[in-house]
């Protein structure tokens, strides 16, 4: 299987401050893969180099098998990467509709074809599952935490998107709000996307994850099938970089 | 919390007329009070000017708050746009008089058509907001500042225009006859039924549209109480106004709409239409109620902010044009001393809130009518203008004051 999105020795600084050393992370479609690492690892760079808001200093990006160039949010947007961000980036004072189609508006002439967004909205939040939500004409201060992910996800998803970024979507919700964050972020790649999932939690990533890299210090310890590791060992990567046989050994790739 | 979303396909029932009052309810409680404030407000003065003073009541009064309240609504108007961004533009005032200014040299002392002279009032606004929103979106000097300094050139500005204390008189007839002349009153009720007539269909078609998709719409009840409560209101409104004022009816009649009512109504649809059902107004929503969010969606936030003060000081202008018409002259109090306060007192006490994200151009024209009530009311009783002031300042900071609390109660009612 071809990874829909692939890096390879990546490279990237912040004037003399190196902050990922060769990184290399294939992404695959209908898998969800947790991008794990402590603080300070290089997770998010990492993921805005990936949504065109850091430029690469060096290395391969590859998108459906192909090189591309990606310079900025508009270029990943274009190849159908979206990234949910922490702060989820929603509007307050609008409703789930308005917030779905922010900036990309469905227009007849000057007019907002407010219709035809609804039903769009609408079927995307079936597709998803999504029954937590009393109206879709609700603004979303009334929404829960739980509900607010669920829109920021489906707002991703809504533009036939084939690879989704979460950053951390579990960080700040109860228990009941994560169980069905997480059912939503399977159900994303039993359709076929790929989803990436940052997170601290273990216990969502061996929940979900098809797949697990662990960064380490600004260097890709070790890209693993979840299936294939203990809770132990990832904890392990994420801390000292190594495992057993798994991860760095003098912090350079084994 | 737990109904489904019903799937696209199936026809959505509609909401009674009472599941309608109890949403609205809902959201009163929880803090998002809307005009509901100015409405009650209204009444209430309304109620005690009349049982005082049985003169407020009469038809003369009636149109002559109208007139009196036209130019500081319709700089209000412009202000939602600004306020929508969580700006102010404390210029809007003397802005008006700049303009007001332009249109009176251009008509008196060069002899321009009205056309011209209103065209290049209303360019000098265009250029004033755009010079404005240029300074607050792109070199990121706060609003307040900026604005506060424009306050300041603005009235320099008049002063130099008027040639230092002067009054410039207007005589153009079609300039005079915005404030002082009066619609046919057949033509008066022919627009209201016209008016009438569109909203209904509006509203009709738009719930048809939405069921036949199997969208949620509004019920023929509900859309039947709205269209009746605007020909009632209206009806009652023209009715009054196309009573003679006139004391002596055989030598002067005076009687009908005054033809800033229609223009105040046009601006009001034209404006709301921009807020509502246009990409831009979409995004001037987007941008108060989260900037970044706004930002990240691929919208242009430093042109919105330019656009919204470009609007502001055009309906500046406007408002000036319409002050320089009432008084026949401008003189270099013209959009000074009270107008700018009033105008953000207008717009917040009808409920817009100066914390960005909320508020409707309709806002504008409810808290315009509170303060010309006020200005109207306390003039017949017979106060002093310093008590004006006072009761005046007093409404602005208990409207505040309720924009905040909502906002506070909102919070703890998670909505917000």
């Amino acid at each position: 299987m071809t990874p829909v999105l692939e890096l390879r020795g990546i490279d990237k600084s912040f004037g003399p401050v190196q902050v990922l050393h060769d990184v290399a992370l294939s992404v695959y479609p209908g898998e969800v893969t947790a991008l794990v690492g402590d603080n300070g690892a290089g997770k998010s760079t990492l993921v805005k180099c990936v949504g065109g808001i850091h430029p690469i200093d060096s290395g391969e990006y590859l998108f459906e098998g192909k090189p591309v160039q990606v310079g900025s949010p508009r270029d990943a947007a274009a190849l159908g990467i979206e990234i949910v961000y922490q702060d989820l980036a929603l509007c307050d004072n609008l409703d789930i509709v308005q917030n779905m189609f922010l900036g990309r508006e469905h227009k007849r002439g000057l007019v907002l074809d407010e219709d035809t967004m609804e039903e769009m909205a609408a079927k995307t939040l079936e597709s998803l599952s999504v029954r937590t939500v009393k109206s879709i004409r609700q603004l979303v201060s009334s929404l829960s935490g739980g509900q607010r992910q669920t829109v920021a996800i489906a707002k991703a998803v809504l533009w036939n998107s084939k690879v989704v970024i979460l950053d951390e979507p579990t960080a700040a919700l109860g228990v009941a709000q994560t169980a069905q964050v997480l059912e939503l972020v399977r159900r994303l790649a039993d359709q076929g996307l790929a989803v990436v999932l940052i997170s601290h939690n273990m216990n969502d990533v061996f929940a979900v994850s098809d797949r697990i890299a662990a960064l380490y210090l600004g260097r890709m310890a070790a890209q693993v099938k979840t299936s294939d590791v203990t809770h132990a060992q990832v904890v392990e990567l994420i801390t000292s970089g190594r495992s057993g046989d798994l991860g760095l050994t003098n912090g350079v790739p084994a | 919390m737990t109904t489904t979303i019903k799937p696209a396909a199936a026809t959505a029932p509609a909401p009674s007329i009472g599941a309608n009052l109890r949403g609205y309810a809902e959201r009163v409680r929880g803090g998002d009070m809307g005009a509901l404030p100015a409405v009650f407000g209204l009444v209430v003065l309304c109620t005690v000017f009349s049982v005082l003073r049985p003169s407020f009541l009469t038809p003369g009064n009636f149109a002559n708050l109208f007139t009196q309240g036209a130019a500081v609504t319709v700089i209000a108007m412009g202000l939602v746009f600004v306020l929508l961004l969580g700006e102010i533009d404390l210029s809007a005032g003397f802005a008006s008089g700049v303009c007001a200014a332009v249109l009176a040299i251009l008509l008196t002392d060069q002899g321009l058509p009205w056309y011209a002279a209103v065209a290049a009032a209303i360019l000098t606004g265009v250029v004033i907001g755009t010079v404005l929103g240029a300074l607050v979106a792109k070199l990121g000097i706060p609003s307040f500042v900026v604005t506060l300094a424009a306050f300041l050139g603005f009235q320099g500005l008049v002063l130099l225009l008027v040639k230092g204390g002067t009054n410039i008189s207007i005589r153009d007839e079609t300039i005079l006859a915005i404030a002082n002349k009066y619609l046919p009153p057949a033509l008066g009720w022919g627009l209201l039924a016209a008016c009438v007539a569109a909203y209904a269909a509006l509203q009709l078609l738009r719930a048809r549209k939405r069921a036949g998709r199997g969208l949620s719409a509004d019920p023929i009840s509900l859309i039947a109480v709205r269209v009746g409560a605007l020909a009632v209101l209206g009806g009652l409104a023209v009715y009054v106004l196309n009573l003679e004022r006139s004391r002596n009816a055989a030598v002067v009649s005076l009687k009908g709409v005054p033809i800033v009512v229609p223009l105040i109504v046009v601006l009001l649809v034209v404006l709301t239409f921009v807020l509502r059902r246009t990409g831009f107004g979409r995004h001037l929503y987007a941008v108060g109620g989260n900037a970044e969010a706004a930002r990240r969606a691929g919208i242009n936030v430093d042109r919105m902010k330019i656009a919204a003060f470009m609007i502001c000081s055009t309906m500046a202008a406007v408002g000036g044009i319409i002050a320089a018409s009432r008084a026949s002259s401008v003189d270099p109090n013209t959009g000074g001393s009270n107008v700018l306060l009033y105008a953000v007192g207008a717009a917040v006490i009808g409920g817009t809130s100066l914390f960005g994200g909320k508020g409707r151009v309709l806002d504008a024209i409810l808290g315009g009518a509170v303060v010309a009530v006020i200005e109207n009311g306390m003039g017949l009783m017979g106060y002093s203008a310093g008590v004006k002031f006072i009761v005046t300042g007093t409404v602005l900071l208990l409207a505040a004051g309720v924009d905040a609390l909502s906002r506070k109660r909102a919070a703890a009612a998670g909505l917000r």
